[in-house]
């Protein structure tokens, strides 16, 4: 016999999220548990770090990503890249993709962020695509994935450009002992760029997923935030972040769909922390950064 | 009520955590309404004196789990006599099961010693849990380089073994597409989710995988504990599906 599913709203969800609700989880205790007393606001939880994929199409990844948000408690989401990852993209290619970004926007501007995906081999192509997307078009930061190491001049443009737009800047940063990409950035690279833009603001992707020496590299560059997603969730990350750069340099992101948002949310969720600083991790953090180019365009948050 | 079919005492040789002391780890697993967990030992990974690995597994499971540890002794097959730290945990610790690092002890599934460890676990009852790997390669400690264990051998080793009872820690989510749905096909190897990736990962295992044939892992302290209970959330799951990952099917398969 199969039963009903157990139906779960994105407030019972939210409701959900912390130390004390687990018990009825397990209990299957879903709804009685998400009626329960708790005169607490829940928090806001928004994902600085999301793509597309596994699906036909730019709105049918973001709807099935949503559905899965809703169940998670998750309010935002911001998405970069299109259906497909390409590591060196032509510009002809980050205009494809930056236009599945913008699909994906549309399909639920309320609730999906875009930032434009730049070349730094292509500069001129890349201050295009970030007029075309984010002057002239709803998104609101732009990513830089693996094509060339973040430290190198051609980026100095590309950030002056997001500057200009109170644009922050998500750049893939990796310390791989089993070796990175010939253009991909570690933190360190990031360092080097962020201390010649210190009126630029950039997420630190991963953290470089060797996070006990990414946290390191970047703990003396206050215009570097710390973005946990995509890696194991490993117990101590997030404390270790907190201890290192404070809460409010910290921000939660998942790098959904390849990775899952429990396993990423566990890491701020399950971190012995405050509840300023879990709330500052899960969304507050993201929405200061976002907010001086939300508020230029008008975009209520 | 859970089952946790995956976690670990003692201390992780790279980093101090916030649940490694087995008190500690007990009133995390407890807030999170865990009734029994199958503790392994993290001394199991590079401790040469196994047998006295164990004798303290046993012992801290009896002195500080509050009735929810059982233990799971390590079993390194590639020290002199291992077979009597076999006997030793089903004889003196009473132990349901053995814990197998292959990566860590150096062997490979292929080898002729991994089957004779089946063959004995089998012979006495006992399950073996097989750890396909503890963190990400990628990101390992330069001098502590372990590659995931190599699964594609297990089909055959286990496919005529009818009494014996593999859980696949850690491996749900190295194994991919074909590969997951063999594995998924032998009726006696249970896979945990403690590894499991992607949005909706419970519900993409099941399709792969008989319900079953899952369990709840957590692979706690080394992991946050809530990140397998929240992909329980995430996956859109019937109360049977989730009442079977949760504990029945560990409960079935340990007999108690």
């Amino acid at each position: 016999m199969t039963l009903p599913k157990c139906e779960l709203t994105r407030r019972e969800a939210l409701g959900r999220i912390g130390a004390t609700a687990t018990a009825a989880l397990v209990a299957n205790n879903w709804v009685k548990m998400s009626q329960a007393a708790d005169a607490r606001p829940k928090a806001m939880i928004w994902d600085a770090h999301g793509h597309l994929g596994g699906a036909r199409s730019p709105e049918e990844s973001i709807a099935r990503s949503l559905r899965y948000a809703d169940r998670m408690g998750i309010d935002r989401v911001v998405v970069s890249m299109g259906m497909s990852f390409v590591y060196d993209p032509s510009p002809e290619e980050l205009r494809r993709q930056n236009d599945e970004v913008l699909r994906a926007v549309r399909f639920a501007p309320d609730r999906v962020f875009g930032f434009v995906y730049v070349n730094p081999k292509h500069v001129k192509a890349s201050l295009d695509e970030i007029d075309r997307c984010v002057r002239d078009g709803p998104m609101v930061g732009v990513k830089l994935w693996v094509a060339m190491r973040c430290n190198e001049a051609n980026l100095d443009p590309i950030v002056r450009h997001a500057v200009e737009l109170k644009a922050p800047i998500l750049q893939h940063t990796y310390l791989k002992i089993t070796g990175n990409l010939p253009g991909e950035s570690t933190p360190a690279d990031l360092v080097e760029l962020a201390r010649r833009h210190p009126d630029a603001s950039f997420l630190c992707a991963h953290t470089g997923a060797d996070w006990e020496r990414g946290i390191r590299w970047i703990r003396g560059v206050k215009n570097v935030w710390a973005d946990v997603c995509g890696s194991d969730p490993t117990a101590g990350m997030v404390e270790m972040a907190v201890r290192e750069l404070g809460a409010e340099r910290v921000v939660y992101g998942s790098d959904f769909p390849g990775r899952s948002f429990a396993s990423q949310l566990a890491k701020v969720t399950s971190a012995n922390l405050p509840e300023t600083a879990r709330r500052l991790i899960l969304g507050e953090n993201l929405r200061r950064l976002l907010l001086p180019i939300l508020t230029a365009k008008g975009i209520r948050a | 009520m859970i089952v946790d079919v995956n976690v670990s005492l003692s201390r992780w040789p790279l980093r101090r955590l916030p649940c490694d002391e087995t008190p500690r780890l007990v009133a995390k697993l407890k807030e999170h309404g865990v009734t029994q967990a199958w503790a392994g030992s993290f001394d199991g990974l590079l401790h040469r004196d196994i047998a006295g690995v164990n004798a303290r597994l046993a012992e801290e499971c009896r002195r500080d789990g509050e009735g929810i540890l059982i233990p799971f002794g390590s079993i390194n097959p590639m020290l002199p006599d291992w077979t009597e730290d076999l006997r030793r945990c089903h004889e003196d610790w009473h132990m349901p099961g053995i814990r197998l690092h292959p990566n860590y002890h150096g062997y490979e599934l292929k080898d002729p010693v991994f089957s004779e460890v089946l063959a004995l676990a089998e012979q006495r009852g006992l399950i073996v849990q097989l750890v396909a790997r503890m963190d990400d390669v990628r990101v390992q400690h330069p001098l502590l380089r372990v590659p995931d264990v190599d699964l594609r051998p297990l089909g055959e080793l286990v496919a005529g073994r009818t009494k014996l009872r593999v859980v696949l820690l850690n491996g749900s989510g190295a194994l991919r597409g074909e590969q997951r749905k063999r594995v998924g096909a032998l009726p006696n190897v249970w896979m945990d989710i403690a590894t499991l990736e992607g949005l909706g990962g419970v519900g993409s295992l099941l399709e792969d995988v008989p319900l079953a044939q899952v369990v709840f892992g957590s692979h706690c302290p080394l992991f946050n504990f809530e990140s397998a209970l929240l992909k329980m959330q995430e996956s859109e799951l019937s109360a049977q599906q989730s009442a079977a990952i949760f504990h029945e099917n560990a409960r079935r398969l340990l007999g108690r």
